[in-house]
């Protein structure tokens, strides 16, 4: 996978969870995911479409997910109230998603965003050799954050559109 | 949080009356939070562009606090939409995705600000002054931190 689809995404996640915690955090691992991708905890995706596409699984472990969701609130979240944790992390996954889709915009890639919605299955959709998979582990003042962005480059629609544009 | 000067309405010094208008139930509760200490009032939310036009209609608030990334209308489509009917209305757009396009965009459809998030309190604060001054509101006090 380009090194330049991922930067943004890595950028993103650490000014906005370093900003939402107040706390400095660091990335734990680096790894290309050949198998389906196993949730473990709380989990949203973020679906793009245009001259990239894939989607992104921003998955947290449920204690530091209830932790990171009273962080944001302000309040106290208690690790059963589900709704609010699916929340939390719906709008962090759109936060972090949303920044590194606006760098890689503003870098000449052209794509549309969806809105997070619930990752409820155990496991995710494998990378090809066409949509490699890449995790990466966060570790916060509240507990583990992960990503598997699986992204697919599209050469065939940027080129359309440099033909259009002239 | 952080304690604002209360930004009100000069024509009659009541507190500027927000709709709220995100997909997300957890971005409206901090952006409600963060308005109520600058002194405003939440007097509506919706979930996406649709229902916000109703709103608007309904409530007609001072200021819209949109997002743009929504199920069924999207914020920058709901804007344009409401400011056709509404000329004189206050969209300030609050969205992650804030590349220059998105941006360009929404202005020329008829906001008037744009605030992306993670949203700092007190760049909304100053947003929300910028935006209420053609209304001569001003704060009472010394501004944000006060």
């Amino acid at each position: 996978m380009r090194m330049d689809l991922i930067q943004p995404f890595i950028n993103s996640a650490d000014a906005v969870l370093a900003q939402g915690l107040e706390s400095p955090i660091s990335i734990e691992n680096l790894s290309m995911e050949e198998e389906a991708y196993r949730r473990k905890g709380i989990a949203a995706e973020v679906c793009l479409t245009g001259e990239i596409e894939g989607r992104i699984i921003f998955d947290v472990d449920q204690p530091a997910a209830a932790q990171l969701a009273s962080r944001l609130a302000g309040v106290a979240v208690s690790e059963t109230n589900d709704e609010l944790i699916r929340e939390a992390v719906c709008e962090l996954a759109n936060q972090i998603i949303g920044n590194a889709v606006t760098t890689l915009n503003d870098q000449g890639f052209h794509f549309h965003v969806r809105p997070p919605a619930i990752h409820t299955s155990e496991q995710g959709s494998k990378g090809s050799e066409d949509t490699e998979a890449l995790v990466m582990g966060f570790k916060t003042s509240s507990g583990n954050v992960f990503m598997n962005v699986a992204l697919r480059y599209h050469r065939r629609r940027a080129a359309d559109r440099a033909a259009v544009a002239g | 949080m952080e304690k604002f000067a209360p930004v009100t309405r000069s024509e009659d010094g009541q507190p500027v009356r927000y709709l709220i208008v995100d997909d997300s139930v957890f971005a409206r509760k901090n952006l409600a939070r963060m308005v109520e200490t600058f002194g405003g009032q939440v007097v509506g939310e919706a979930g996406d562009g649709v229902s916000a036009i109703s709103e608007y209609e309904r409530l007609t608030p001072d200021i819209v606090l949109m997002d743009i990334t929504m199920p069924q209308m999207e914020g920058i489509e709901a804007a344009e939409k409401i400011v056709r009917d509404h000329p004189s209305a206050r969209i300030v757009m609050v969205s992650s995705v804030g590349y220059q396009e998105n941006i360009v965009a929404a202005l020329q459809r008829g906001a008037r600000h744009f605030v992306q998030k993670p949203v700092k309190a007190e760049v909304l604060y100053e947003v929300i002054k910028y935006v209420m001054r053609d209304d001569g509101t001003t704060a009472r006090g010394a501004g944000a931190g006060a």
